[in-house]
């Protein structure tokens, strides 16, 4: 970053009257934007092409094949048709809050992918306190969920709304003990430090550190699943009790909105898991050493793939696992995660801690 | 808890919701997600069946009957043919018994499979469903083949049928009926011990057996809560006696058990197809009677006589004896009953259509009650309402 600032200063007259810091931080928007429209949205636009061709595949039939070769540019004929869509906001709804809904759901999820590593270069802020900026700023995802609900002044939109609010709030609860194994682990918050402290052989990665690491990942799998309303968790929308949930009311872009959301939420729980437990980006050190040789692009390329693999394997365990559950009532959903997730989680995050302390209590009579 | 300090929501279920699967209205109150009090509103489907037959020569209502349940015509075909015949005091043709056998068979089948494979939608599992739909194609392309329509089928005569099995029909079904085996071994992998489905559909929608049959349910609403009623059993008609089949029973009588009766009633209605297949006889597929069944093209279009028996049956048409009849069949949802007057004429009196929907659903505000909305939709897809012939 530094070098790119410093060779458009010295390159370019106009910019030396300005503060290093604003260009600094006006690099930082262009490099924020990059990232959503060169990775996120497309991303999101296939994997939403993706995700319907292995449900036809697990339901046994052929799913989008006609715009394109094998249906590949579906998407992109779903989305221009989205954007020709009349613009409904129904007469009784609450018009401001109706249309800020979709922007709020947006933005939180994206700003997310601020702190989502895609290489060890290839990040857009590696904040110090990475991974709670990430818990944190999702959450606006609900207030714009809750807003929509109420907006559309639509009583199954409002049971949504409802319902989304109190699955997200309560299974922040058990993904953030999950993440607090994981941070213990590594003694940092930020998420390039997570995966620094890891390997690149399974046997370095935080799933297999002790044995309480799985359980972790596996309380923090079912608890994101359940943040980004994906089956057996969609209950928010579920289409057959709800008739869709919060955006019933919605049509055109703004329907794509949550959509979009929907998908990129999908990488986002990938990567996630990825980052904390599967080892990130690493490579091997001799992989690392031979991609230097041939240049800084190869390694982040590497990186990048090594990252891209194990964060689409979780996105096709995803994917499965929507087509082939039922889903859960609201009241069991709160039980799942009150009642098993939470303690869970807590034994996890609090029985490595003690578990420690139990090794290092020789060490610790040895100071005392 | 709070009734006097704070007003339950209503909300609207239906008349078009995505789990109604039709024109079904439920006015609930609610309290949070629970239900506390549901009013069923049925009628927008009303099609004034019964008065329109009223107006309607004898044959003439024979389409009519394939818009009471709609994911099983063939049967609805067959039972009121059956009762018409009671009235006219007429024996059929062996072989046309054994291809309504059939028929009505592969029918429970179709509707069994849509029963079970819309219910697990309903639950969010969308993939039984298509597992379920192939065979049903399957099943619907013979269906086409034997009388040129899928749905509205117009299958049955009175006196018989209206067509031989197509060319084939045999080995084709019988492939059918191994594909069948194969989806409902899936769904059933997919289904059957389910944490989830289970959660779901484990002591939902409850009800007793002294309950049920004081509702008068029959078919597999009834058979889930362990009575072993059946009316292939109870009242044999057209050698039900003789085949060999089991008639499965639930235990508790909720939403799994509804479901997990007909799968497994797929499984037995498929052996009967197989026997009946085996055991079909040659020989005319229609009433050789001249006052009930058309005659033959040729002698139609070859003989005075014919054209005149033609005529007479197209513009007088069957006129049964004065009297009246109740003759009920095993359809897929339970006792399918048409009580029958005729004056004598070529129009009956009155036809009253008892459809085994119609006991199920006043059941359901009682079921739905102090359960949540997600259950609702579970019950639901349990009870099979077919609103076709719930409001006829």
């Amino acid at each position: 970053m530094e070098k790119i600032v410093s060779y458009l200063v010295g390159h370019c007259e106009k910019l030396q009257h300005l503060p290093e810091d604003f260009i600094y931080l006006a690099l930082q928007v262009v490099a924020g934007l990059l990232v959503l429209m060169l990775f996120v949205a497309p991303f999101a636009g296939i994997i939403s092409f993706v995700e319907r061709r292995i449900a036809a595949r697990v339901m046994d039939r052929v799913g989008p094949n006609r715009v394109g070769p094998q249906g590949i540019f579906q998407w992109l004929a779903d989305g221009v048709k989205s954007l020709l869509k009349e613009d409904i906001i129904p007469a009784q709804a609450d018009s401001v809050l109706f249309r800020l809904a979709p922007y709020l759901v947006f933005v939180g999820m994206f700003a997310a992918f601020v702190v989502v590593p895609f290489s060890s270069g290839l990040i857009v802020a590696d904040l110090n306190i990475g991974i709670f900026y990430l818990i944190a700023v999702t959450s606006i995802v609900v207030v714009g969920i809750m807003m929509s609900g109420w907006a559309s002044n639509n009583k199954y939109s409002l049971l949504g709304g409802m319902r989304s609010a109190a699955q997200i709030v309560s299974y922040e609860i058990p993904a953030g003990l999950s993440i607090l194994a994981v941070v213990i682990l590594s003694g940092s918050l930020s998420i390039q430090s997570i995966i620094k402290a890891q390997g690149a052989y399974p046997w370095q990665w935080f799933l297999f550190q002790n044995p309480l690491m799985p359980i972790a990942f596996i309380s923090l799998f079912i608890a994101s699943l359940a943040e980004g309303n994906r089956t057996p968790f969609d209950i928010p929308e579920a289409e057959s009790e709800l008739v869709s949930g919060y955006s019933t009311e919605y049509s055109g872009m703004r329907f794509v909105f949550f959509y979009f959301e929907e998908w990129a939420n999908l990488y986002l729980i990938a990567a996630v898991s990825t980052a904390l437990f599967l080892g990130g980006w690493n490579l091997p050190s001799a992989v690392v050493s031979w991609a230097q040789t041939k240049g800084d692009v190869l390694l982040h390329l590497l990186q990048f793939l090594t990252f891209f693999i194990k964060a689409m394997v979780m996105v096709f365990i995803i994917i499965q696992l929507r087509w082939t559950l039922p889903r859960v009532r609201v009241d069991q959903l709160m039980a799942l995660c009150w009642k098993y997730l939470t303690p869970i989680g807590f034994v996890v995050s609090l029985g490595w801690q003690l578990g420690w302390l139990y090794f290092l209590r020789e060490c610790l009579w040895s100071v005392m | 808890m709070s009734e006097n300090l704070v007003e339950p929501m209503q909300l609207n279920i239906g008349p078009a919701h995505p789990a109604t699967h039709g024109a079904l209205r439920f006015h609930v109150d609610l309290d949070g997600e629970t239900i506390k009090k549901s009013r069923t509103e049925i009628g927008y489907l009303h099609r004034a069946f019964e008065k329109h037959s009223e107006i309607s020569t004898w044959s003439q209502i024979i389409p009519y009957t394939d818009r009471l349940n709609y994911c099983s015509s063939l049967m609805n075909n067959v039972g009121y043919c059956k009762a018409v015949e009671e009235l006219l005091q007429i024996q059929i043709p062996e072989r046309a018994i054994f291809i309504r056998v059939i028929v009505s068979e592969l029918a429970r089948i179709m509707d069994h499979l849509i029963c079970v494979g819309t219910a697990a939608v309903d639950l969010g599992a969308l993939t039984n469903f298509w597992y379920f739909f192939n065979v049903r194609e399957q099943i619907y392309d013979f269906t086409e083949k034997l009388c040129g329509a899928r749905l509205t089928t117009n299958y049955t005569r009175i006196g018989g049928v209206m067509r031989d099995l197509s060319p084939g029909f045999q080995d084709g079904i019988k492939k059918v009926l191994k594909d069948l085996d194969k989806a409902i071994a899936q769904v059933v992998g997919l289904l059957e011990r389910n944490r989830i489905f289970m959660d779901r559909t484990q002591g939902v929608g409850t009800i007793s057996k002294e309950d049920a049959i004081a509702y008068g349910f029959t078919g597999p609403c009834l058979r889930a809560t362990g009575v072993p009623h059946d009316l292939r059993r109870a009242q044999p008609y057209y050698h039900y006696d003789e085949f060999d089949f089991e008639i499965p029973v639930g235990t508790m009588g909720d939403a799994y058990d509804r479901l997990m009766v007909r799968v497994e009633e797929m499984r037995q209605s498929s052996k009967i197809v197989e026997q009946a297949l085996s055991r079909i006889p040659d020989g005319p597929i229609i009433s050789s009677d001249a006052r009930i069944a058309l005659p033959p093209k040729e002698k139609v279009y070859g003989s005075i006589e014919g054209l005149m028996n033609h005529f007479m049956l197209l513009t007088d048409g069957i006129k049964p004896p004065k009297g009246q009849v109740y003759s009920a069949t095993e359809a897929a949802n339970g006792e399918l009953g048409f009580y029958i007057i005729s004056d004598g004429g070529a129009r009956p009196y009155r036809i009253h259509c008892r459809p085994p929907c119609f006991p199920i659903a006043s059941a359901f505000d009682k079921m739905v009650e102090n359960s949540m909305i997600a259950d609702a939709v579970a019950i639901l897809g349990g009870l099979n309402i077919v609103v076709g012939e719930l409001d006829r």
